[in-house]
């Protein structure tokens, strides 16, 4: 059949087919028809019907996420490639490898305002790794094998596809997702042998060092995850996480220091601050990372393991770069501190941890459940002991406070399992995303950790969940504000909360119950439980709405502005450190 | 830390590129996104075989904001190579004016002497203008356009800065 001609949407679907796709997830419209009517010819993969588009996007991220696969998007032109341009923006800030199809206007009809045409390749182009518009059916099997090539090699992204009507529908000729080097890009994933050993020398030689590591660990694979754990085993150093590396290292283990950033542990952001050797393994100095960066880490030599040469030197100046894939880079500097018999100072390493666990006294994440209300730490602490023990557990998050304090409270020991919209901050990625992970994982228990405001965002996946009887539990961490946004304008504002209470909210029991699920509430910290013991037994999916403290602001946090070595432990310090003019101009 | 170097300078960077629709979009939306300087680019096909196009981009900062544009323009897909031209060896540059000069009398005959001594040929004239055509380096472009200001000069037309390494090696053999 290599040589016979077959249908454009015919193409598409044998090149997904022949990419190991198994599960799209998408929404019909006028310029996708023939694209599914062909998928409606086979059974290789199954099509995942989302309830709007951006539902789709982030159900491919979670599927992704999860899975370690290549994310599969269809949408229609037009009005779907737009609602998808969130989606692709997310996925593009968190490096997720998703391959989006977006239907587009016959060919004759592009640039003539045609109904439901949109630029799609121009929209898209600054939110997406790479985008293609076929208008030659003979070279859509490339386009479609390169696109997978692109999204899923080097830094991950995601990669539009535009397929206008005429193009899916034309006749042409199949090509083989044949082993091929790609003309222009072929990123490094094989580090500096020379950079490694440097590397290696700094940190045997270092006397307050500190891992710090982040989501292009989980993006390089599990066996990234393995080696980091066993070398930062082998060195007895410190390690932290940022929020999209949190399941790198596991969180039980003594070494680890929790997460670190804007809103991360006193013990993590206080050894980045006073170390003196960083060794930087896939993260990339973000803002929420760094605070003020003139006076991030000033006293460190720093080692910057990425793929992405572009995230070298870009917000701090790095010693040592290694550009190079982070497994493969792990793996040989595992090998040459094995080999170099490197031996740490153990006098200023037992003093530096002495350090650390004087800033561990303080127990940063301390809070006080007493009385009648529910504190939302409280109850993402007793789901985290509800299910830490269970075999497959999946956590999604919307955006908020509520995820912060499930990075903080739920503790992840293995990659894959928190998926999180970090880099955007999405709200209303948490429930698609747990679409997703719930598709791609069908037996596994799948939790979206979620805000009432946010929650609001993409309710309408909702619907997807009762069609595929997909057992989703959505916890409602309910305080009837935005909360993070509320937290903000009482720190920088005043208090004028304008616009950030929740008025108007549905009743989340009755809601999940007109979608054939189950509906729970609990607002006694007694009941709490009960109820969590209860969502778990069910086998439906769940709505949980926890009714909690609604003045609660999450702690401990560095304010805009603001070094790792000012950070506020709690309210007491905000008062006592009003945030400067500067500070407040910064998101 | 070592000492960050705030010195802003100029740098002539050479981009190899698959000649397809939207690549100049990319580089330009990669600038303009980023808040990146352009201060001269140029852009035509130079292998009709290959279907590569070669891009001179003049821009300016310092050399972290330098480095982070030739980083950010190597991650682009059709992106083949990516040349300082200002840092990796020695270079020739090269431009060209069309100016147009219009006057009677000495003013007229003053323009031609100028345009000779650049070495300005004459593309077209009238009984009261001239068009040169001008080549060099952008600081020569400059001071003929500027000599040119009060003998009459009424439009300019440059094609941006061009420029090669010297020597024998070519863009794609060089190491990144």
């Amino acid at each position: 059949m290599a040589n016979d001609l077959m249908m454009g949407s015919h193409i598409l679907m044998t090149a997904l087919k022949d990419q190991g796709v198994t599960e799209i997830f998408g929404y019909p419209g006028g310029a996708v028809l023939p694209l599914y009517d062909a998928m409606h010819e086979q059974n290789a993969i199954r099509h995942i019907l989302v309830r709007q588009e951006g539902g789709a996007v982030h159900a491919a991220e979670g599927y992704a996420r999860s899975t370690g696969k290549v994310g599969v998007v269809l949408v229609t032109s037009g009005p779907g490639a737009t609602n998808a341009v969130t989606g692709l923006t997310d996925a593009m800030m968190d490096s997720i490898p998703l391959v989006c199809i977006t239907g587009q206007v016959p060919t004759h009809l592009i640039g003539n305002d045609a109904f439901q045409e949109c630029d799609t390749t121009g929209i898209t182009r600054p939110c997406t790794k790479h985008n293609y518009l076929v208008k030659d059916v003979n070279d859509l099997a490339r386009v479609v094998h390169e696109a997978f090539y692109v999204a899923s090699t080097g830094r991950p992204g995601p990669v539009v596809i535009d397929l206008p009507k005429d193009v899916a529908m034309g006749l042409g000729l199949y090509s083989t997702p044949d082993k091929f080097k790609h003309k222009s890009y072929n990123p490094q994933i094989k580090g500096d042998a020379k950079a490694i050993k440097q590397a290696v020398a700094l940190l045997a030689g270092a006397k307050k060092p500190i891992f710090y590591c982040g989501g292009g660990v989980i993006n390089s694979g599990p066996k990234a995850s393995a080696l980091l754990t066993q070398l930062v085993r082998s060195t007895g150093y410190p390690c932290t996480l940022t929020l999209m590396g949190l399941g790198a290292y596991p969180a039980s283990d003594p070494q680890f220091l929790g997460m670190l950033g804007m809103h991360g542990t006193y013990e993590a952001n206080l050894a980045m601050h006073d170390c003196d050797v960083m060794i930087c393994v896939g993260a990339r100095f973000d803002d929420r990372i760094t605070g003020v960066i003139s006076k991030f880490s000033p006293n460190s030599k720093k080692i910057h393991i990425d793929i992405d040469p572009s995230s070298i030197n870009k917000n701090v100046r790095v010693d040592i770069p290694i550009i190079g894939d982070v497994a493969n880079v792990l793996e040989d500097m595992l090998k040459v501190w094995k080999s170099s018999q490197a031996k740490p100072d153990q006098k200023a390493l037992k003093a530096w941890w002495k350090q650390i666990d004087e800033w561990r006294a303080k127990d940063c994440l301390k809070f006080v459940q007493k009385g009648k209300i529910i504190k939302p730490q409280y109850a993402i602490q007793r789901l985290y002991e509800a299910t830490k023990n269970l075999d497959d557990v999946y956590i999604t998050t919307e955006v908020g406070q509520h995820q912060m304090w499930a990075a903080q409270f739920y503790g992840f020991e293995k990659p894959n399992h928190w998926m999180t919209s970090g880099g955007l901050g999405t709200m209303g990625y948490g429930l698609p995303a747990a679409v997703g992970t719930q598709i791609a994982h069908p037996d596994a228990l799948v939790i979206d950790i979620a805000g009432e405001a946010s929650i609001l965002m993409n309710i309408q996946e909702m619907s997807t969940i009762a069609q595929y009887h997909l057992p989703v539990k959505v916890f409602i961490i309910n305080n009837r504000y935005m909360g993070m946004v509320r937290q903000w304008q009482e720190l920088l504002h005043g208090g004028r909360y304008a616009e950030s209470y929740m008025e108007s909210l549905p009743d989340f029991k009755m809601l999940a119950e007109s979608f054939g699920g189950v509906g729970m509430v609990c607002d006694k910290p007694e009941d709490l439980d009960g109820m969590i013991d209860e969502m778990l037994k069910t086998d439906k999916s769940v709505i949980a709405d926890v009714r909690v403290e609604q003045l609660e602001s999450c702690y401990p946090m560095i304010p805009s502005g603001a070094a790792h070595n000012e950070m506020l432990l709690g309210p007491k310090d905000e008062a006592d450190r009003p945030i400067s003019e500067e500070g407040m101009v910064l998101v | 830390m070592t000492p960050v170097e705030e010195t802003i300078n100029s740098h002539t960077i050479a981009v190899l590129v698959d000649n397809e629709p939207g690549v100049l979009a990319r580089v330009i939306g990669l600038f303009a996104g980023r808040g990146y300087n352009i201060e001269s680019l140029t852009v035509a096909e130079v292998s009709q075989d290959e279907k590569l196009s070669r891009i001179t981009i003049v821009t300016s900062g310092t050399p972290m904001i330098v480095a982070q544009i030739k980083a950010q323009l190597g991650r682009l897909v059709p992106v083949h190579k990516v040349s300082d031209l200002t840092l990796d060896g020695p270079s020739v540059e090269r431009e060209l004016a069309l100016v147009k000069v219009a006057g009677t009398g000495e003013k007229r005959v003053e323009s031609l002497r100028i345009a000779d001594i650049f070495r300005a040929r004459v593309l077209d004239s009238t009984n009261e203008s001239f068009v040169f055509e001008i080549i060099g380096d952008t600081g020569k472009l400059n001071a003929f356009v500027d000599l040119m200001k009060p003998l009459g000069l009424v439009d300019v037309s440059r094609t941006g800065v061009v420029a090669i390494a010297r020597g024998a090696g070519s863009l794609e053999d060089q190491k990144n």
